[in-house]
């Protein structure tokens, strides 16, 4: 495992590269004088000349782009241009806001989605199956910047169950993980439906059955065990839905995260905070696809590593 | 129930062709004395912060999200087309750098890019339409080079190829054909993401800008009136949430007929 695990990371590095160029072209794609555009059309030629220094762009564009991999290099982002402290400690005191987010709304989803996808595969062609579908279809449609309000208004405003924002106890999670996980347990739910499905047809659930083993353990510890790597694979693809959707949910609910960050950043023309936000988010992104790699093994131990 | 979702694409694409005549306002007329009024007979989904009649500005706004679907799924499905069939089709380096840059923009996650790209552009409806269409077509690309790298094996493509047929001849009277089904599939449910991203930029000020109507727009609005006038939130949501379960239930149906895209890579 360590040999593919050393190979993955060093395939990583090309797109990281790429992703890091990407991220740096980001300013140079605003349409004329950034410096200009960021402080707006009345400010003086002193401070734009000042903010472009600060910024690095009175430099050529090849010791702009060294200067900027060699920050990464030492976890340095740069400085806000709103508060004038480095970019790279303000993301990561919110770091741990939209990761107990992200978190949630997984654990909502596998919670949502495992019962009814398992329960549309075993009563497949029934009424349960099909209304198990029309919610998870229902579910995949329902964007999150309006299942985000409905729940405010129905849950927090209406009946006065949860807080609608801001960060605190496990009550204030339950809306925006509910609204962040919704989606996913909808995708979730799919494919948990076809793969157990497909499962139950298997000879090896037959004998099981055949052997007397209860109905429920054969789904449960045969076909569902057997189900988890396209689920785990989708759940692994689905990690960029919810980071993105994160920027919304956190919007919604005054969640104090790298979304709310970065859309706020967008709002202030913070233009290095919203580099960090995004590169950070990518490199996240980047680190989850290699951990759902790694885990395939421990859920096959047939699958190989090479 | 099984061409619902046919039904409801159909009821939609009427509506945002014949919409500004079905409309009983003007979308942009503001009555302002009855701001925030909930539904009534007047007006069925009562009126917005300005006092704008909502039913006729989510009947125009189905006009700006449909646009914004097609357009961007079109540009999106045309790079695709073009480069993932030039990457399955000559492998080596152009398969390569393609597949490169599939790898690159594959690990932004969703919308974050096109965000980052709205952000540094600034808001407009172009913009948008730009910032989703450069990410959107790879999607496309690996669906279509998925399938040229089987078809380019198959015999017929062999013989157009000995009796000396041109490239370009070849990939687009034998190949791209043999990709069109997963296409399909892809364009339909293509075109409801195009619209829930449309929404999401506009739902976080960074889309189409007043007083142009937009669902999204639209529901970002709502959201300072949430406790006193939640109606302005549940309309445009709607809305949305039916375009693209329509485009989905379409889409599911199509690749049950047509083939998951990419499937047979």
């Amino acid at each position: 495992m360590l040999p593919y695990l050393a190979r993955r990371l060093l395939l990583t590095i090309p797109v990281l590269l790429g992703v890091a160029t990407l991220v740096f072209a980001l300013i140079h794609f605003i349409p004329g004088d950034p410096a200009r555009a960021i402080l707006g059309e009345v400010a003086s030629e002193a401070d734009i000349a000042q903010l472009r220094q600060q910024l690095g762009l009175d430099r050529p564009l090849a010791a702009q782009y060294i200067a900027f991999l060699g920050g990464l290099a030492r976890a340095d982002l740069g400085t806000s241009l709103r508060t004038g402290t480095p970019v790279a400690g303000q993301i990561l005191e919110r770091l741990p806001a939209t990761f107990e987010l992200a978190v949630a709304a997984i654990v909502v989803a596998l919670t949502l989605a495992l019962p009814l996808g398992i329960a549309a595969a075993v009563w497949r062609g029934t009424f349960v199956d099909h209304a198990a579908m029309i919610v998870s279809l229902a579910g995949v449609s329902m964007p999150n910047f309006w299942l985000g309000p409905l729940l405010a208004i129905v849950f927090g405003v209406e009946l006065g169950w949860f807080p609608v924002a801001g960060r605190g106890g496990l009550e204030h999670l339950v809306l925006p993980a509910v609204s962040l996980g919704a989606a996913l347990a909808a995708v979730l739910a799919r494919m948990t439906r076809a793969t157990v499905a497909e499962q139950l047809l298997e000879p090896y659930v037959l004998a099981a059955r055949a052997r007397g083993i209860s109905r429920a353990r054969a789904v449960l510890r045969h076909a569902l065990r057997n189900s988890l790597i396209p689920i785990v694979t989708l759940a692994g693809l689905q990690i960029g839905a919810v980071l993105t959707g994160a920027v919304i949910t956190e919007t919604i609910f005054a969640w104090p995260g790298i979304g709310r960050l970065l859309v706020q950043s967008i709002g202030f023309r913070d233009y290095p905070m919203v580099q960090g936000c995004i590169l950070l988010i990518a490199i996240t992104y980047v680190g989850v696809n290699i951990v759902v790699d790694l885990v395939y093994g421990v859920l096959d131990p047939r699958i190989r590593y090479r | 129930m099984r061409n619902a979702g046919a039904v409801v694409v159909v009821v939609v694409l009427l509506a945002a062709i014949v919409g500004p005549w079905l409309a009983p306002f003007d979308p942009s007329a503001q009555e302002l004395a009855l701001r925030l009024e909930g539904p009534g007979r007047l007006h069925w989904f009562g009126l917005d912060e300005l006092g704008r009649d909502i039913l006729s500005r989510v009947l125009s706004g189905a006009r700006v999200s449909l646009l914004v679907g097609l357009v961007v799924v079109s540009v999106s499905a045309s790079i695709g087309a073009v480069l993932g069939s030039l990457g399955g089709y000559y492998g080596g380096i152009v398969d390569e750098a393609v597949g490169r840059l599939i790898d690159i923009l594959l690990a932004f996650p969703g919308l974050l890019l096109a965000i980052a790209l709205v952000a540094v552009l600034g808001p407009s409806l172009t913009n948008v339409v730009l910032a989703l269409s450069s990410i959107g077509w790879v999607g496309y690309a690996r669906v279509v080079r998925a399938q040229v790298l089987q078809a380019r094996e198959f015999e017929y493509v062999a013989a157009a190829r000995a009796i000396g047929a041109a490239t370009p001849r070849i990939l687009v009277r034998h190949i791209l054909p043999a990709a069109l089904p997963a296409l399909t599939v892809q364009v339909t449910l293509g075109i409801g993401g195009a619209i829930l991203s449309e929404a999401a930029l506009s739902f976080l000020g960074l889309g189409v800008q007043p007083p142009t109507p937009s669902w999204g727009a639209m529901l970002n609005y709502g959201r300072a009136h949430i406790l006193d006038a939640p109606h302005l939130t549940v309309f445009p949501g709607l809305a949305i949430a039916v375009v693209v379960l329509g485009l989905n239930l379409v889409g599911d149906r199509l690749r049950d007929k047509l083939g998951r895209p990419g499937e047979s890579a």
